[in-house]
């Protein structure tokens, strides 16, 4: 038995050209060297270019000015590219912290809609998502802006003025907001104050309840302590909660005052959320019947309501597949709000292009640009990863 | 009452007929009812929630129909369409400039239709389950709809006629491709890969470089389809090396992948468009801008072709690798004959999701100012005859009508394709 062991297994190596772990590594080595060489090669391209054509080939170009004009940035006479970016970056977010709960409300409705044992619902939410996923959404951006927004809101000239403090013209709709002069810092701090109150208050009446029996009225009591809180702070910070009215500017070619919310804001955001939505109809649609049906004939069993079925049975197990799917959704909307660049609504996209346009060097613009993105996406897999891990099954 | 073990009343509908007992009800209210009658009931006047719900939806489409037959007869101008622009609708302005006859151009669509239905048939599978017949309407009626809608804005039959043609070369494509004796079927990649070379040079005239005259919906096919299929072995070396044991290897690949599919496209258009000529050496040759448009496009789609060859490659399942190892295959062997057929072939139709996606993003090229199927609307609107005149609605809708068409088909080609491959169902 050894001796055959042991003639099997004589150790004769094979020379190294045919051994796979040396040629493993080679491999290895040379693809990297290769890619390695091609990178270091356009890297050099780039700079030798960028100095040949005087360009830049650091990051310092940031501190300039900035040659162009952002709609809505205070003192806009004069600003630095690093500010330009900041405004272009928030402006992003605000597409997309609007828009992901809209899609997901209008998603989730259409998706249980596909579901109804009615034939007509049923066809409702099928058309809405055969026709909304089936047409690129830049097409809708430009018929929600162009159609929708332009051809219909009076012009500025003829603007209506509902209640006499908001405004709804061409050049935007003018919504009263809280008051400017207001420190918001301090607001927002006392805002935080009382949310930690309330929290010590619940926790407060939650232990009386248990010690005594009475009964906690967690909710009256927070509500009463938030309420005095909110108080204090709309004093302390100058009138905060007072508000301003929108009104149209004495040359009558601008809004004053409140907030103004832009057109090419409304019609993205209008665009983006009917388009995701039909993506998220089809995740939702699939998660639910991935339930197993035993649940729903469980649930009718026990003589819930439709309403109730979806709430507290399907709803809360079909999200916890939903998951990862709809954070993709959530991604693309946030890439897919590039596209404001068509209709000059001046988000992240929209500067990084104005400052290619402007004699900066694009390459490094473009570096920056992707870094703002990846925050994004960072941003939504943290959260997604958050519900996930809250929402996912204790395995035993 | 329900004495005989029966679903108890009122679950099922018949609400307020508890009294009656289940015997006299008619036959039980389970799954489908029978006839037009008990269709009709049981899907739309179940119980009074039920026909609430009928009433508001049947009002709500009654009038989304009155609305969109009023337009599309009545107050839409259409000649925006008809009246001379549609030309460039479909090839664009300079298309005349590259000397493309119109037969060639029909010739190379031909050739490309035939390899359509070439590779339908051959997926076609005996043991398939049967479609159902709303399906199958949804199917053809949706797409015929829009066919006959474009197809009433030309002026002369020749272009009917040719379409009809198309459809019947598909067929014979179709049952050319379901006939294949085992013989030519093993090499029919490099059939439908020859008449996928030939169709695109006939379109171009074999001059590539005339792509740069294209515009309309022959410009978004043709970079949509250069795209994916320029991004395929992109998208497949990229997913092996994802998924190799390679540790040198694999942080390529993912950072590949990760850091194209985190940001947007427009973002990688503009890179085309203003910075990659700083990548090239100071004295080479700058492609035009529809190719670096090309270049992006592939550089992008071959991250998401990634992420969907991977998926197939994880629905192989380990016993197949097994197998092979204890044949004594090499691994490149094992990838090449075991891994690879059947990990592609389950991914086929996620790629006819990513061509649809691909298709849509083409309309991207507008913002860098090419006139693409979207962008050409601006050049027809820009025309004397209809400058300023508020045609903006039907040259979108038209636009729009086209886009629904095309990607609406395809997906439905790709739903039917996935269950007759059973993809996920072994």
């Amino acid at each position: 038995m050894t001796v055959v062991e042991q003639e099997i297994h004589t150790p004769t190596k094979p020379p190294f050209y045919r051994d796979v772990r040396v040629l493993r590594w080679v491999f290895q080595f040379a693809v990297v060297g290769v890619v390695g060489y091609a990178l270091y090669r356009l890297y050099d391209n780039a700079i030798t270019n960028l100095e040949d054509s005087g360009l830049p080939t650091g990051f310092d170009f940031l501190g300039n000015q900035a040659r162009f004009a952002i709609p809505g940035l205070a003192d806009s006479a004069d600003y630095s590219i690093r500010k330009a970016y900041w405004a272009g970056y928030l402006n992003t977010l605000r597409v997309i912290v609007i828009g992901i709960p809209l899609c997901t409300a209008l998603g989730v409705v259409i998706g249980v809609m596909r579901l109804s044992d009615n034939m007509l619902v049923r066809a409702v939410g099928t058309i809405y998502v055969e026709v909304f996923r089936n047409i690129p959404v830049l097409l809708w951006i430009f018929i929600t802006y162009l159609v929708i927004i332009l051809l219909n809101l009076p012009q500025i000239s003829e603007e209506v003025t509902p209640f006499d403090s908001f405004v709804i013209s061409n050049r935007g709709i003018g919504i009263p907001w809280f008051n400017p002069d207001a420190s918001l810092l301090t607001f927002l701090g006392f805002v935080g104050i009382g949310l930690i109150a309330v929290v010590g208050v619940n926790l407060w009446r939650r232990k009386v309840n248990e010690e005594t029996g009475q009964p906690s009225r967690s909710g009256l009591y927070g509500f009463i302590v938030f309420l005095i809180a909110l108080a204090i702070g709309h004093y302390a910070a100058g009138n905060a909660l007072s508000y301003e009215p929108s009104v149209i500017a004495e040359n009558g070619r601008q809004i004053e005052g409140g907030m103004n919310i832009f057109p090419p804001y409304i019609g993205l955001t209008i665009a983006l959320v009917l388009y995701t939505a039909s993506h998220v109809a089809e995740i939702v649609r699939g998660s639910i019947q991935a339930i197993h049906k035993g649940q729903a004939e469980a649930a009718q069993a026990i003589a819930l309501s439709t309403f109730q079925r979806y709430r507290f049975i399907i709803l809360p197990q079909a999200f916890r597949i939903m998951i990862p799917p709809l954070a993709s959704q959530y991604l693309n909307i946030t890439k897919n709000s590039s596209l404001a660049v068509a209709i000059s609504y001046v988000e992240i996209t929209s500067i990084f292009g104005r400052v290619t346009n402007n004699a900066t060097p694009a390459l490094q613009a473009l570096i920056i640009l992707m870094f703002c993105y990846l925050t994004f996406s960072l941003g939504i897999s943290l959260i997604a990863n958050y519900f996930n891990r809250r929402l996912s099954l204790e395995s035993r | 009452m329900a004495q005989d073990g029966q679903t108890p009343p009122g679950l099922y509908g018949g609400g307020g007929h508890m009294h009656t007992p289940i015997a006299a009800d008619a036959p039980p209210r389970r799954g489908a009812g029978t006839g037009v009658r008990g269709v009709l009931r049981d899907n739309l006047f179940k119980d009074t929630k039920n026909s609430i719900l009928t009433v508001l939806f049947g009002a709500v489409i009654l009038f989304v129909l009155i609305k969109t037959f009023n337009y599309v007869f009545i107050t839409a101008r259409w000649e925006v369409i008809y009246n001379g622009p549609l030309e460039f609708y479909m090839v664009g302005k300079d298309f005349r400039r590259t000397g493309i006859s119109y037969e060639m151009l029909w010739a190379g669509i031909y050739t490309a239709v035939l390899a359509m239905g070439i590779g339908t048939g051959l997926g076609y599978n005996e043991e398939s389950p049967p479609m159902r017949l709303g399906a199958r309407l949804a199917m053809i009626g949706g797409p015929l709809v829009g066919i006959v809608f474009i197809l009433s804005m030309t002026r002369t039959i020749t272009p009917t006629l040719l379409t009809a043609g198309a459809g019947g070369v598909l067929w014979v494509g179709g049952q050319l491709g379901r006939r294949m004796p085992p013989v030519v079927r093993r090499r029919s990649g490099w059939i439908l890969l020859a008449l996928t070379f030939l169709a695109f040079g006939l379109i171009t005239n074999f001059t590539p470089s005339n792509i740069d005259e294209f515009g309309g919906l022959l410009l978004t096919i043709v970079v949509a389809f250069a795209g994916v299929s320029l991004s395929f072995p992109v998208g497949v070396i990229m997913a092996l090396a994802r998924r190799s044991t390679f540790p040198l290897i694999r942080p390529l690949a993912v950072g590949y992948i990760e850091l194209i599919r985190g940001v947007p496209l427009i973002s990688l258009l503009f890179m085309g468009q203003f910075a990659i000529r700083f990548l090239f050496p100071p004295d080479a040759n700058i492609p035009g801008p529809i190719f670096r448009a090309i270049i992006m496009i592939t550089l992008f789609s071959g991250a998401y072709v990634a992420e969907v060859v991977r998926g197939g490659l994880q629905s192989v399942p380990a016993g197949q690798i097994e197998a092979g190892k204890a044949l004594g295959l090499s691994p490149f062997t094992i990838t090449r004959q075991i891994v690879l057929p059947q990990a592609l072939r389950n991914s086929i139709p996620a790629l006819i999701g990513q061509f649809i996606s691909l298709l849509k993003d083409v309309s991207l090229l507008v913002i860098i100012g090419l006139q693409e199927l979207l962008g050409i609307v601006d050049v027809v609107l820009a025309r004397p005859e209809f400058v300023n005149q508020g045609y903006v609605p039907e040259a979108y809708a038209f636009v729009g009508t086209i886009y629904w068409t095309l990607c609406f088909s395809m997906s439905r080609a790709a739903q039917r394709l996935e269950t007759r491959l059973g993809v996920g169902t072994r």
